[in-house]
């Protein structure tokens, strides 16, 4: 339900251009047909199928695991156990920058969470796998389970990894950076200054409650190793198939030209499918031991087991502030559980919630420190947001309480903070550089959206009434279009290459791999305007290491932002190209060849063009071959950001809490995002959908719980809630644009930003609605029976 | 989610189903839409030896009227429970209680008798047939019987049904002036608690009444405190209040679980009953 309104801000257009319009995705007829390829419809002749036999219990030692009977079923080809495959892999990829608890894929003598892989069956049939693995006996004796990520840290609990004492597995700061562990300690002296000077102060514990990720399509991973090729060939439902192929080569001791890894149609990432996974490593290791193809299919239950989880931070926020709103000061102290063991990005995601602190506003001092913890659970990793949803929703809760303390409006309070359009690019405290923004004009803009005075008024009409209602906002800014390579352990660039074909269709890989993101579109968009071509004779491929020259993946909201920069690049040299020979059959200059409406002509001189099918045809037979010029239309480029994006937007939520039971009704949501630049409209608004529905979630429907003995109590859909369409609102949704000065684009990012914002305004709004029970603060998630409680505390 | 390996059979008539389940000698499951039995099975919390398909039965789907009451085959789908234009018309808590199941797919599949016979604790049918005083017919190995829903559910997932017995149809005396409330569950949409209420109204009084309930305990029962509560009396805010105050009451083993504490539980047994109660009297 966006408005177009928002995007008179874009760049004039052009007759026949196509960013900027609200173009249906390409690849929808085919998903939605059930036309798609993925992993699990991928089938190899002889191919064998592999099960996972799982851990039952939180914590404990193996003593002993007897397979003979497995061994005997029918169709069952081999049983390993963590010992026998210790011997075929090493222990698994971290990218962390302090010292990692070394992992096998499978556990070798002692398990740390449920779920955790205790031995692995290979059979014929994915059935019989399945028999077999439940036919394995594995004796564990029992440990005393760690789950409670605060108690996990003091004496005499159990310790899940030797060295790391008191289950620390990273401890920062105090620190003002907080993102660099080496930094020098923050200047205390002017956060204990501005706690001195404050005239207000706000001090909370909060939670960011642990999630699964839950891709509709979960895990999966078919590889081939070929003996007489000496090569091997993964299929895996991954968001970047080069950094899978950088991971799974070197442990299986091949070579990356020997590795082809192929991510087809991927139903969902949402962070949770960068990694390989023991699995992945299994999979490919059995497949090379019996140079075989073999499939391994996660099933629902594994993936709330052993899909990484998300967020889990316990934050300790305190705000200094002076008593007309004006914050002086921020301090946090930030515990992360990160679960059994880090995984391949756990480390550096709750860094992200320190780096976020500072969020829109011009706070002069902020201090963070943040412990990372291990405990029996399943790892943590990125999830939608990662980091900057935790670091976002500690602030924008501080902040309203800090509003509400000063009986100030929210709107105010924020607009009294904001760092200045004048003020960019602004350095946080924290350490980051803000590329743009106008945080001012985007509030009016979304107050004016929302009619936040009429709300306001309605919400005390009702509340007069004895109604339940409560108005939210929340204020977001995030770290988008992941680079440059100084900030990323994998590379920060992107790869692009384009090539227009004899017959003037055009091929163009992209590094940056679709797993819903629409690039077969937005790509497709781009390149039709730099030709000035219909894009229905482009092709975009992407998730293929044998197609796609090079490529880092689709994380951190970067495919627009790297990608389809590389992308414009390379076909901005193809083009360079086609003009020499364009200007060869037209007898001009390449400078003045015009690409518009299918056609090359001399610029003011419309009706000497020729078909672009024409020129591209004379290229791949150049008779003559111009001077200096290679035959053939074929380019790529690397491009390399010099900085991140920073996109923001604001939310405002409406609900009523039913009195009696404590449900929540989201009447009414209002957004205004800016991503910068937007090449499709209808593409952003559903990247915005689709993190507000997960932020929406967070707030009051998602949480993964454990018992005390570390059994998961969440595991099945039956349990754990996603957001379905019925549980959400129409979204009246609006942009202003400022494009970012740090790509050619403008663009600034978008598949995160709906997750970071939303779960605090719907809390700020709930607590609003709550606040004749005098409550300051609730976590989330926001069960009806949690509400209920507050409100029986009123009348008791 | 694989489930352990078992025997199909197809039967294709109620003899013959009875017939099967006799020679499965309690290892078999009766197969109608699978919507309860088989995401257990894929769970192997069930590992039934052979499943024995009823859905190509003839004669066992459909909402019909016989001798004015209303009779809905055993393997009709929730979809078309919900969809009858009989029920909305005649029996309008059915199709109430119906759109409220799980989603469309579920909906699609799911048959009425199925979840009858499966009494999962929580389930919204069993308590809308309670209410209604319905009569379950039951096909045996020495022919038919009926038993009233009050009777029929026992325990967790436990009923008055023999290994080798199948329901095949329910029927009930049509009302109007009833209604299904319930505070739905957020992931599985199964009801915290499901109240039914069927009022028997005349003259602006409420001549009996019998209201059940779901999701509060081990399965679904009568609250005869609160029919004693309603009974004779003129249905306003102050006597439904009343009369629901004390739902919960006495009653033993109340579920606790992740979703609903014991306490919340029985306090919402009584906002339940009273919405549920409000919205039946206003059917007049």
């Amino acid at each position: 339900m966006a408005r177009e309104a928002g995007e008179s801000m874009t760049s004039a257009k052009t007759p026949g251009q196509l960013a900027g319009q609200r173009i249906r995705r390409r690849e929808d007829p085919r998903l939605i047909q059930g036309l798609g390829t993925y992993v699990d419809d991928v089938k190899l002749p002889g191919m064998l199928y592999l099960a996972f036999k799982r851990s039952d219990m939180a914590h404990g030692t193996i003593t002993r695991i007897d397979a003979s009977a497995a061994e005997a079923m029918p169709g069952v080809e081999l049983v390993l156990t963590g010992a026998d495959l210790k011997s075929m892999l090493p222990p698994m990829t971290v990218y962390a920058s302090v010292p990692t608890p070394e992992r096998y894929s499978v556990a070798v003598d002692r398990v740390r969470h449920v779920g955790e892989a205790v031995a692995v069956v290979v059979a014929q049939s994915r059935y019989q796998a399945r028999d077999a693995a439940n036919a394995i006996l594995v004796e564990i004796a029992e440990l005393p389970a760690v789950v409670d990520p605060e108690e996990a840290t003091k004496d005499r609990q159990a310790l899940i990894h030797e060295g790391f004492e008191n289950n620390v597995a990273l401890s920062t700061g105090p620190s003002g950076t907080g993102v660099d562990p080496e930094a020098p300690p923050a200047d205390d002296a002017a956060i204990d200054e501005a706690f001195a000077r404050a005239e207000v102060t706000i001090s909370q514990r909060m939670v960011n409650q642990r999630l699964a990720p839950t891709p509709l399509e979960a895990r999966g991973v078919l590889a081939h190793y070929e003996p007489g090729k000496q090569s091997l060939t993964v299929w895996v439902t991954t968001q970047s198939a080069h950094i899978v192929r950088s991971l799974v080569a070197p442990a299986l001791g091949m070579g990356e030209h020997q590795v082809r890894v192929i991510a087809p149609d991927v139903g969902g990432g949402f962070g949770c499918k960068t990694d390989i996974y023991a699995e992945g490593y299994v999979t490919a290791a059995v497949s090379k031991r019996l140079g075989k193809p073999v499939k391994w299919i996660e099933d629902r239950s594994e993936a709330f087991l052993a899909t990484t989880h998300g967020r889990d931070v316990i934050g300790y926020i305190d705000l200094a502030a002076k008593r007309d709103g004006t914050i002086l000061g921020l301090k946090a102290r930030l515990i992360a559980d990160i679960g059994a063991y880090q995984a391949l990005w756990t480390a550096e995601i709750p860094t992200g919630a320190q780096a976020m602190l500072s969020n829109v506003y011009d706070i002069p001092a902020v201090r963070s420190e943040l412990v990372e913890v291990f405990t029996n659970k399943t790892p943590t990793d990125a999830y939608r947001g990662a980091g900057r949803p935790e670091g976002i929703y500690f602030v924008e809760r501080a902040i309203d309480m800090l509003a509400r303390e000063l009986n100030m409006d929210p709107a105010a309070v924020r607009r009294k903070n904001f760092i200045r359009p004048e003020q960019f690019p602004f350095t946080t405290q924290t350490g980051l550089v803000y590329d743009t923004g106008e945080y001012a004009r985007l509030l009016d803009k979304v107050l004016e959206s929302a009619e936040w005075e009429r709300c306001k008024a309605e919400r005390d009409a009702a509340q007069a009434e004895g109604r339940l209602v409560g108005l939210g906002l929340a204020y977001y800014v995030e770290i988008c279009g992941l680079g440059p390579s100084s900030s990323m352990p994998v590379g920060g660039w992107e790869h692009g290459a384009v090539t227009v074909e004899r017959s003037g269709t055009i091929t163009a890989t992209t590094g940056s791999s679709s797993h819903g993101q629409g690039h077969e579109t937005t790509f497709s968009q781009l390149i039709a305007d730099e030709f000035g071509v219909p894009m229905e004779g482009i092709t975009i491929l992407h998730g293929d290491t044998a197609i796609v020259k090079q490529g880092v993946g689709t994380f951190g909201s970067r495919s627009l932002v790297v990608g389809g920069t590389a992308l414009k690049l390379a076909a901005g040299k193809v083009k360079a190209k086609m003009a020499t020979f364009a200007a060869q059959m037209l007898e001009a200059q390449p400078q003045d060849m015009v690409f518009r409406d299918g056609m090359v002509s001399v610029a003011g001189v419309p009706e000497s063009g020729i078909p672009f099918a024409d020129v591209s045809a004379y290229a791949y037979v150049p008779v003559p071959l111009p001077a200096g010029t290679e035959p053939g239309l074929s380019e790529e480029a690397f491009w390399e950001p010099e900085g991140m994006t920073y996109p923001y937007g604001c939310y405002i939520a409406q609900v009523e809490v039913d009195r009696e039971t404590g449900e929540i009704t989201l009447q009414n949501f209002v957004g205004v995002d800016d991503c910068g630049t937007v090449i499709n409209p209808l593409i952003v608004d559903g990247q915005i959908h689709g993190g507000l529905a997960q932020g929406i979630g967070q707030a009051m429907l998602e949480e993964v719980v454990y018992d005390g003995s570390g059994q998961l109590l969440t595991g099945s859909l039956m349990d754990y809630a996603i957001p379905r369409a019925t549980d959400l609102p129409p979204f009246q949704l609006d942009r202003t644009v400022t494009p970012s000065p740090l790509n050619p684009l403008g663009a600034k990012g978008i598949g995160e930003a709906g997750t970071i914002g939303s779960a605090p305004a719907i809390v700020n709004a709930v607590v609003d609605a709550l606040s004749p029970f005098g409550v300051s603060h609730i976590d989330m998630m926001l069960r009806p029976e949690k509400l209920w409680q507050i409100m029986q505390g009123e009348r008791s | 989610m694989i489930p352990a390996s078992f025997r199909y059979r197809r039967a294709t008539s109620v003899e013959e189903a009875v017939a099967m389940l006799r020679e499965a000698d309690g290892e078999g499951r009766l197969l109608a839409g699978g919507h309860s039995l088989i995401p257990l099975m894929k769970l192997r919390f069930s590992e039934p030896g052979v499943l024995i398909d009823i859905m190509r039965i003839p004669g066992l789907t459909g909402v019909r009227e016989v001798d004015g009451g209303i009779e809905i085959g055993a393997t009709t789908t929730q979809v078309a429970v919900e969809e009858s234009d009989l029920l909305r018309e005649r029996a309008p808590m059915l199709a109430e209680a119906a759109e409220g199941i799980g989603d469309p797919q579920v909906r699609n599949r799911g048959t009425l008798g199925g979840s009858l016979a499966h009494a999962d604790p929580a389930a919204d049918m069993p308590a809308v047939m309670v209410a209604l005083d319905a009569e379950f017919a039951i096909a045996g190995p020495g022919g038919q019987r009926s038993v009233r829903a009050g009777d029929f559910f026992q325990d967790v997932f436990t009923v008055d049904l023999a290994e080798d017995e199948m329901l095949t149809s329910i029927r009930f005396a049509p009302l109007r002036t009833a209604s299904y409330a319930k505070l739905r569950q957020k992931a599985s949409h199964f009801a915290i608690v499901g109240v039914a209420a069927a009022l028997n109204l005349e003259d602006g009084l409420c001549r009996s009444a019998r209201v059940a309930i779901t999701g509060l305990s081990t399965h679904a029962f009568r609250l005869p405190v609160v029919e004693e509560g309603l009974r004779g009396r003129r249905l306003d805010a102050d006597t439904i209040a009343a009369a629901a105050r004390d739902a919960a009451a006495g009653v033993e083993q109340i579920n606790d679980d992740l979703f609903a504490s014991e306490t919340y539980r029985a306090a919402m047994a009584e906002v339940f009953v009273r919405r549920a109660v409000t919205a039946a009297a206003g059917r007049v």
